[in-house]
């Protein structure tokens, strides 16, 4: 069988509540899963709110952070115990974007700095002409010209530009996987298209994998393959994106669904939801679905264990007691 | 509000920032600057125009008035003191001495702190923590009390044995401001960047991280000048500096044992005094002008810069 | 619902931002007024301008920015260049802001009762129980229970916090309310509440609003009508169902086209171009080096507003 290029195994994260710390420990991410393989190039799409835990995904993918227990393997090799050498090809092949794209530019340097970086410490081309012609590649395929931008400074482009730099800047290195953390939400609506559209470009022509961390179900329907829904570090619902976005199972992505404003000035909301007080809403519980203090449909037995997944359909598994 | 920088004409398009709107020309920051430069120049340029050899003992007359007073003499504008020193030649010689003194003790403090700041921020877990540890007792110290009992036991013969003394309190406060500054800057995009892009630690520190902390690093080395001419001040006012070259504390020392303000020597004690006056208010102006530059939002409205 | 009276009119509003390397155009000539009990909404990209309408209309535009022309009338007053002892009644008793992220915005250390009456009492001679039932009265009226009163922010979730602050804008009854991105940086469900408060507020005090956001999805749901701004210009005014059925702008299509959908998959719309330099406006239309139908009659002058439907504005040339 094929090794994944980055295998997720019941990567949890679990931050405080050491020795001798005052606070409780607060499990960011419980026992997370998922396989990525190089051969069938897919966008995955990791969507939760905030304190769902997706953003603590992304870091332990990125090697920023090291899971509490579980592991996160990359071509079979732990990604906390590597050598130099095997973080290099590591770091080559599993690459991001980010959120704010400006925040990821040095306000010290031009453009340029950004792809310069990348070609020495990789020693991507041999001489100077090969460097600018990599570079120049890299941006055409995000539709930009060098002349256009690399002796600018950041601030003088606009944020698709900078957000369209930072995917060519990845795509130089040719990565398998780009974990992509909230890359459309700080970008103006009409660009929006433009930089998922790149991302589905990248993976059909260029079979590079995506893990699309986003709050924003509307555009992971939009693009992504797989998807799995956290909420509160925990994996609700997971599966193929258009069937979990079409047929919501699971009564927190049922409600999160409801809850993206239809843009049709005919099809009001016509029911409110309320929110149950924020003592309820803060209760964490570690044991059991945490969804259960919100939870229209909760039962006794939702607090005593995690319920397992349920496989509704083909490729779409929910972890709710409400099926069996 | 973001302005998109672009044109369709291509030559407004690739127009550079103007260097004019440099944040760096911070009128705080220029005048404290020009003031610095201007006192410096004084104690540089002087000895070209006037006799330094007047600044030691019996070099003089004693006890004149500088020349707009009655019995003043035009050969010793500022006047002389009771030791037969002219004042003019004292001041030309004092202030570069206090400068230097400020400048090495500040500029080792910075050294130590970018240093011990640096490892502590970057590398966290026990080396933080014992830095941590003894950059926080060290500020917890009485320097002055410590130096006055150093300086008292080594007895000072230049001016850079007393820079050296002074550096030992000067580093803490830069190592707990790199400190933070480089645990901030940890978490910040563009070194999460370098990190993606296998980019060693020490070029992280050296050119991702330390020019976004120039203003903060300038503005510690200006607090740190003053802070240690202050000291040095203090010391030498005591009597516990170098005695054989002048400095600003040295000639205010002298002044005192001699009773100046009693007797009215208003030419012997006041001079150094408004010196230091100008050089604190001058390292001040730089400092607040440096933070204004660190951090946009201290920037007030219809400034601009 | 909404009467015709107009409570808020921005005629021919300008403001421009004195940089070191020129004027930007930030407001340029822009004509919109809110009719008692509606709700407009404020659309565009950021760094369109629609920020700086809000807080010109308060008369809060930071330096260097500067109302340089044009009238902002309150029912039916002028309050351009009124002195700033005037104004500062004015705002909050007939014209209340909720600044964008409002709620990061309530002091942390003091408790939310004495935040409400703080802001009550300065424009109020009120205290005592009618105080303390007034500020327990706005709480119920955005939909907190009664706990709320004695608590810090710390204590409140995001979407709380932000309906605390709805009710501090309602607390004078203000003849209008504008809201800049009321919602944004608030996960999806708690987005929906607040919108709810929004308009259950509107409803029942009759309050007139702007709000400013970027969302047209949210915008559909919420207001009664649409006024469209690109680089400092609106490019089209009118009735939500209007403008969501016929837009006719280009860049009001291109901003319909992008909302992403749960209800059905659609390819994505890519569209090229970049927005001018607003320190360098071309002549001509404000849309041009990013519209698809661009002629050359666009880059002569600017276009008129033509009148589509009842109420229903636009800009553009394909229509003069």
């Amino acid at each position: 069988m094929e090794q994944p290029i980055i295998s997720i195994q019941e990567a949890t994260k679990v931050y405080g509540g050491g020795f001798l710390a005052s606070s409780k420990p607060f499990v960011a991410l419980d026992r997370f899963s998922l396989d990525i393989f190089e051969s069938q190039s897919k966008i995955v799409t990791i969507a939760g709110e905030s304190g769902s835990g997706k953003t603590t995904l992304a870091n332990m993918v990125l090697g920023f952070t090291l899971p509490t227990s579980g592991k996160i393997l990359y071509k079979g090799q732990d990604v906390a115990t590597m050598t130099r050498e095997q973080r290099r090809t590591y770091r080559k092949e599993v690459q991001a974007i980010f959120q704010d794209p400006y925040e990821v530019y040095n306000p010290f340097y031009r453009v340029a700095h950004i792809f310069n970086m990348v070609v020495r410490h990789f020693n991507l081309t041999r001489n100077k002409q090969e460097a600018q012609q990599l570079i120049e590649d890299a941006l055409n395929v995000v539709g930009l010209r060098g002349d256009e931008i690399l002796e600018k400074y950041p601030h003088q482009l606009s944020g698709g530009q900078r957000q369209r730099i930072m995917v060519a800047r990845a795509y130089m290195l040719r990565p398998r996987l780009i974990v992509a953390d909230e890359p459309v939400s700080a970008v103006d609506a009409s660009l929006r298209a433009m930089i998922l559209d790149i991302m589905l470009k990248l993976r059909d022509q260029h079979k590079i994998s995506f893990l699309y961390i986003t709050h924003d179900l509307s555009t992971a329907y939009q693009i992504s393959d797989k998807m799995y829904v956290l909420f509160q570090g925990t994996t609700v619902e997971r599966g193929n994106a258009s069937k979990i976005i079409e047929k919501p199972q699971h009564p927190y992505v049922q409600e999160l669904i409801d809850s993206i404003p239809v843009p049709d000035p005919k099809l009001k909301w016509d029911t409110n939801i309320t929110l149950p007080s924020e003592e309820v809403m803060r209760m964490k519980s570690s044991v059991g679905c945490r969804f259960y203090p919100r939870c229209a449909k909760h039962m006794d037995v939702c607090t005593k264990s995690f319920p397992e997944y349920v496989k509704v359909e083909d490729d779409h598994e929910v972890a709710c007691y409400l099926y069996k | 509000m973001a302005v998109v920088a672009t044109n369709s004409n291509p030559k407004i398009a690739s127009r550079r920032v103007s260097i004019w709107d440099s944040p760096w020309l911070n009128s705080k920051f220029v005048t404290g600057g020009v003031i610095i430069v201007l006192v410096l120049l004084f104690g540089l340029l002087g000895p070209l125009f006037w006799n330094t050899d007047l600044a030691f003992t019996a070099s003089s007359p004693v006890n004149l008035p500088p020349v707009w007073d009655t019995g003043g003499d035009p050969a010793h504008p500022l006047g002389t003191e009771s030791n037969g020193r002219d004042m003019l030649a004292q001041l030309v010689v004092a202030i570069p001495s206090s400068l230097k003194v400020g400048l090495v003790a500040a500029s080792i403090g910075m050294a130590v702190g970018i240093l011990l700041g640096s490892i502590a921020g970057y590398v966290g877990g026990w080396p933080d923590h014992i830095i941590r540890t003894i950059t926080d007792s060290v500020i917890t110290i009485p320097s002055l009390m410590v130096l006055i009992a150093i300086t008292a036991y080594v007895k000072m013969t230049d001016t850079t044995a007393m820079a050296l003394v002074l550096a030992l309190f000067a580093w803490p406060g830069p190592t707990r401001l790199i400190r933070s500054q480089v645990l901030t800057l940890r978490e910040r995009g563009f070194v999460r960047m370098a990190l993606l892009s296998n980019v060693p630690a020490l070029e992280i520190m050296l050119t991702e991280m330390v020019p976004n902390m120039l203003p903060w690093l300038a503005a510690s080395l200006t607090g740190g000048i003053s802070g240690a001419i202050l000291g040095a001040t203090g010391l030498e006012a005591l009597g516990l500096g170098p005695t054989r070259v002048p400095s600003l504390g040295t000639i205010i020392n002298n002044a005192l044992r001699s009773s100046a303000l009693v007797r009215g020597m208003v030419w012997w004690w006041l001079p150094p005094i408004i010196v230091l006056i100008v050089i604190f208010t001058a390292f001040f102006l730089m400092t607040i002008g440096l933070d204004e530059i660190a951090n946009p939002r201290l920037r007030g409205y219809g400034n601009g810069k | 619902m909404a009467s015709d009276q107009k409570v808020l009119e921005l005629n021919d509003l300008n403001v421009h931002y004195f940089t070191p390397r020129g004027a930007v155009i930030a407001v340029n000539h822009v004509n919109l007024y809110v009719k008692k009990g509606e709700i407009v909404g404020l659309v565009g990209e950021s760094g369109c301008g629609k920020t700086t309408v809000a807080m010109s209309t308060l008369q809060m535009v930071s330096a260097p920015g500067r109302i340089v022309g044009g009238e902002i009338k309150i029912e039916g007053q002028n309050i351009v260049n009124l002195p700033e002892k005037e104004l500062r009644k004015l705002r909050w008793s007939k014209l209340a802001l909720i600044p964008q992220g409002a709620m990061n915005s309530l002091n942390p250390v003091t408790k939310i009762k004495e935040q409400m009456a703080d802001g009550i009492t300065a424009h109020e001679k009120i205290s005592g129980a009618a105080l303390r039932d007034k500020v327990l009265k706005l709480l119920n009226d955005v939909g907190l229970p009664e706990r709320v009163y004695n608590m810090f922010p710390h204590e409140l979730s995001g979407g709380m916090k932000q309906r605390v602050c709805i009710a501090m804008a309602v607390a004078l009854n203000p003849a209008v309310i504008i809201a800049d991105e009321p919602t944004s940086a608030l996960d999806v469900i708690v987005q929906r509440v607040v919108a709810q408060t929004l308009l259950d507020v509107k409803n029942r005090l009759g309050v007139s609003m702007i709000m400013i956001g970027h969302d047209m999805g949210l915008l559909a749901q919420m207001v009664d009508r649409v006024a469209v701004m690109y680089a400092g210009n609106l490019v089209e005014v009118g009735p939500v169902g209007s403008i969501f059925e016929h837009p006719y702008h280009p860049y009001t299509q291109l901003l319909i086209d992008a909302i992403p959908s749960t209800k059905q998959k659609k390819p994505l719309k890519v569209t090229e171009g970049l927005t001018h330099d607003l320190r360098n406006p071309p002549p001509g239309c404000c849309f041009q080096f990013r519209c698809p139908f661009v002629r050359d009659a666009c880059r002569q002058k600017p276009p008129e507003f033509k009148q589509m439907e009842p109420d229903h504005f636009v800009a553009c040339v394909q229509y003069n």
